[in-house]
């Protein structure tokens, strides 16, 4: 199971390495992982995306983790409704002959060109990991020279709908 | 320089000297002040360069300071202290070597739920990370294995910090916590005396000591339908202080019990109601009552698997109802119906409170009487005159009355002593149940004895673990503790050689320890009297005399060599499936 997991802790230093240190000792698969500050002084938010094998796994993780002293408030919001943003730049090859091919699987999932070369063209992609994961798969025959993610970043909707099965990737 | 201008300049020194006077307390001193104000009146440790400031400010300071022999005695000590007093168990070591050499005293701490708080020495804020001499970065070693961890940056933050740690380790499920303090914080000047106003800010810390009200009501509810009930109490009854409220639940409904080995002692020994031990080599009434329960109370048990066996089979038949203080204990191991998170004598008192009817448990009583008298705890004696090391233990135990602080370290010994000391008190029994740690069980008594001068401080141990620390015998004859000491000397790892014997063919790939030290010699080498006892018929005697003194003993009991530890679950057995059991 993938499960989206938000832990608010305490800006001290020490504390990422607190909680990546407890999932290594229990065996938990971390996916991805970001942090970073919040509205609130002192306090950050990571979110991170984890693979368990069942329900108890989770609970006990979510359990875990609250106990640290450092860590605030524990949430999975996987069953919410959320918002969720990841970042990829992705460096493509792109000889002039091929841009405009490119620039059309580009358009439709929003990307952005942030730098470009004579042969390569760097674009920024933000969505949801699947949005990205998607593009990716599109875009590797053109040959991907250099690509780097920076993991989801999540957090519950105001208004909590019934989840409904997603139609479209392009969020 | 006008004058005026020199007065001025001059003015503004002396205001400074008289600021530097009013508060030229130094990290050190406020870290003295605040262990005072936490009512700290003993420190095991071992100084070293990182700690002399920290040193420098305990001389001639009223705080009792216990200079071991090693850091892993001291706290190892600590832990004894903590274990029997309760109280948090303080340890002062230097940076590097003397951090790391905690490091197994504070994992076995995590693992028992001990509270202390350890103090190790860093280098200069200044040089950290360069791998400075006694360098080591134990902040990042003791993440995993502490409650919690600071490394003091500011010395402003001196007072706050150690008040939170003993907050932490001693509230909740206890724990050890260390605090590392870099020297040149030791050496710094604190600017205001605001010790005692440091306040605990500790957002994301808040422990459930009072259990859920419903849920209590839904425990009684099932209990009351229970025709097979069974109590399972666990060390998380002796930390909360809760035997007497444990006594009188269980009179009050005739619940039958069954410890885990850290439990033991939370209910007297002899109760009527008591099965005994349970898990690995647990009684087999205390087993068969696990396996054929419809409803299990666990009540501050973690459900460790030297206690389930197989998890699989594992109370098969029970509703599971666990009270902990620690909600990622409930539904770790063992799938719970009923989980109430609580200290153990807030919940057991709003059980009290509540009256109910029960089933009749007639029958259970009786099936439960019935295991006891058919298969008892049980050992051979071939007559030879040599003595099984059951028997030195029950000697022991009834020269004793059951009354004495009894420590041990892990091995054949603990569970010997486990099965045949029948614990009369709480608080009496210091073993290293979690981490299995040998040579813990000589310096915890030490500690146990610092807490208790008074009371009768017994460290059972096998002649391997005792070799582990057994330095830490200097510290008998300096301070006159009249701890005694019994090694059971089989003169091998006896643990292991039985799990060789059992599962391995009997290839006692090195656990064999032919060439002993001469034990009495050695006592008598740290001027302590030493006894050597070898037949069953002098044995009693000397005991007696070793027991009755009022000095240091140590007693090297040679104990028949190939005796197994019975009965046994097997590992990836369920504990209906033990071994060696006898009918009696």
């Amino acid at each position: 199971m993938r499960r989206v997991i938000t832990v608010t802790v305490i800006n001290q230093s020490g504390v990422l390495n607190r909680v990546t240190g407890l999932l290594m000792k229990r065996q938990f698969n971390i996916e991805s992982i970001t942090v970073g500050h919040t509205e609130q002084h002192g306090i950050s938010k990571m979110t991170f995306i984890v693979n368990v094998e069942d329900q108890a796994k989770i609970e006990q993780l979510v359990k875990q983790l609250s106990k640290q002293i450092d860590v605030i408030k524990v949430n999975d919001i996987t069953d919410k409704s959320i918002v969720m943003r990841e970042l990829a730049l992705i460096k493509v090859v792109a000889p002039p002959n091929l841009r405009s091919e490119i620039n059309s699987i580009v358009e439709p999932f929003r990307g952005s060109i942030i730098d470009m070369g004579k042969n390569v063209i760097t674009y920024q992609i933000v969505g949801n990991p699947e949005k990205i994961d998607a593009f990716i798969e599109l875009i590797r025959p053109y040959g991907i020279k250099e690509l780097t993610r920076t993991g989801a970043t999540a957090f519950v909707r105001d208004a909590q709908l019934k989840p409904s099965a997603q139609l479209s990737i392009l969020q | 320089m006008s004058a005026q201008v020199q007065l001025k300049k001059q003015s503004a020194t002396e205001q400074e000297v008289d600021q530097e006077c009013k508060a030229s307390k130094t990290g050190a001193e406020i870290f003295i002040e605040s262990l005072q104000n936490q009512g700290v009146e003993i420190i095991f440790g071992y100084p070293g360069g990182a700690v002399l400031p920290l040193y420098d400010a305990l001389y001639r300071n009223p705080i009792k300071h216990i200079l071991a022999r090693h850091e892993q005695g001291a706290i190892h000590a600590a832990e004894g202290y903590a274990r029997v007093s309760g109280k948090p168990g303080v340890v002062i070591a230097t940076s590097g070597p003397g951090a790391t050499n905690l490091v197994t005293g504070i994992t076995d701490a995590m693992m028992d739920s001990l509270p202390l708080v350890v103090f190790t020495g860093q280098v200069a804020t200044t040089v950290v990370g360069t791998d400075a001499f006694q360098e080591a970065d134990i902040i990042g070693i003791t993440q995993p294995i502490t409650k919690h961890n600071y490394q003091v940056k500011n010395v402003q933050d001196l007072p706050r910090i150690v008040k939170e740690a003993f907050h932490i380790a001693s509230t909740g499920r206890r724990g050890p916590v260390v605090v590392d303090i870099p020297k040149n914080i030791a050496n710094a000047i604190f600017d205001s005396d605001a010790v005692e106003e440091a306040s605990i800010n500790l957002p994301g810390y808040q422990p459930t000591l009072h259990p859920n009200y419903l849920q209590i009501k839904k425990a009684v509810s099932l209990l009351s339908t229970a025709k097979q009930p069974l109590v399972l109490v666990g060390a998380g009854v002796l930390a909360a202080d809760a035997s007497k409220e444990l006594t009188e639940f269980v009179e009050k409904y005739n619940f039958p019990v069954v410890n885990t080995l850290l439990g033991l002692g939370s209910i007297a020994g002899n109760h009527k109601l008591f099965l005994g031990m349970a898990g690995m080599h647990g009684t087999f009434t205390a087993n068969m009552a696990i396996n054929n329960c419809d409803v299990l109370l666990n009540i501050g048990s973690r459900f460790d698997d030297r206690l389930t066996g197989n998890l699989k089979k594992f109370a098969p038949n029970a509703k599971v109802i666990h009270i902990d203080i620690d909600p990622a204990e409930i539904g770790k191991n063992v799938p719970t119906e009923i989980p109430i998170v609580a200290d153990a004598k807030e919940a057991l008192l709003s059980l009290l409170e509540q009256t109910f009817e029960v089933q009749d448990l007639t029958l259970w009583h009786e099936y439960l009487h019935e295991c006891q008298e058919e298969c008892p705890l049980w050992y051979e004696d071939d007559g030879d005159g040599t003595i099984y090391p059951q028997f030195a233990v029950e000697t022991i135990g009834r020269l004793t009355n059951g009354e004495a602080i009894i420590t041990t370290d892990v091995g054949q010994h603990q569970m010997w002593t486990a099965q045949y000391y029948s614990f009369k008190k709480d608080h009496h029994w210091v073993t290293s149940g979690g981490l299995g740690t040998m040579g813990f069980g000589f310096p915890a008594a030490i500690g146990a004895q610092f807490a208790y001068p008074d009371k009768k401080v017994i460290s059972i141990v096998g002649d391997a673990g005792f070799q582990m620390t057994l330095q830490e015998l200097s510290l008998l004859k300096e301070f006159k503790l009249p701890v005694k000491i019994f090694i059971l000397n089989n003169s091998c790892l006896g643990m292991v050689r039985q799990w060789q014997e059992t599962f391995y063919d009997e290839r006692y790939s090195s656990s064999l320890m032919p060439v002993q030290p001469d034990f009495v010699k050695l006592a008598e080498a740290y001027g302590i009297k030493g006894y050597k006892v070898e037949k069953v018929d002098e044995m009693e005697a000397i005991f007696k005399e070793a027991i009755e003194s009022d000095e240091p003993t140590l007693v090297d009991c040679r104990v028949k060599e190939l005796t197994l530890v019975n009965p046994m679950v097997a590992p990836g057995k369920g504990l209906a499936e033990m071994i060696g059991v006898k009918k009696g």
